[in-house]
């Protein structure tokens, strides 16, 4: 069985996956781990937006 | 009665003995099996979550046909690519034993599979060290 995802769900999956870990390893308490979580989720998915408009600004 | 009592409360020697224990058993049965290194020491959900997230992310990089490095001792990147596959542990194992992960230069997403299962082992190491971590009191 295979699969192909674009470009950007696969930026997703990873962000998300990734993310999880990284709160779980990352902090101590619950509640820190969740906010951690969400702030690396949204700095990996920000990071792919900028990247993505910056590439498309330099291929015009 | 002295005894008895000594069957129920654990010595700190006792309980250092098993710490000790566990900070070996834990790294290892995590890096074979992610997020059983948190599930032994009853950190159920991080256990079951790290499980999912790795294995996903895995089973993911093998479905979008990635490629699996084996050991080998030439160009730097592949010994890289191979220490990053190692630390998914059981899977690396059975994949290699199941001839998987041969990797399929046809397709662009190919390449991300690779990577998805080599960020797969390296974020199981950073689990490991977490299951150390509580292992020896470190972290709770």
């Amino acid at each position: 069985m295979t699969i192909q995802l674009t470009h950007f769900s696969a930026a997703f999956v990873f962000a998300l996956f990734a993310s999880v870990v990284f709160g779980i390893t990352h902090r101590e308490t619950t509640r820190d781990m969740i906010r951690y979580g969400l702030y690396c989720f949204a700095m990996f998915m920000g990071g792919v937006l900028i990247a993505g408009w910056a590439m498309w600004l330099v291929r015009r | 009665m002295a005894n008895s009592t000594q069957l129920k409360t654990k010595t700190p020697a006792e309980a250092a003995q098993r710490a000790s224990m566990m900070a070996v058993i834990a790294p290892a049965l995590g890096w074979l099996i992610p997020g059983a290194g948190h599930m032994i020491q009853k950190r159920w959900i991080r256990g079951i979550l790290l499980f999912i997230s790795i294995g996903t992310l895995f089973v993911l990089g093998l479905m979008m046909q990635g490629h699996i490095y084996k050991a080998n001792g030439g160009d730097i990147l592949d010994i890289l690519g191979f220490i990053g596959d190692l630390g998914a542990g059981g899977m690396y194992i059975v994949t290699l034993a199941m001839n998987g992960g041969q990797g399929a230069i046809a397709f662009a997403t190919a390449d991300y599979g690779t990577k998805f299962m080599i960020v797969a082992g390296l974020l199981n190491f950073i689990a490991i060290a977490d299951a150390y971590h509580i292992a020896i009191g470190k972290k709770q």
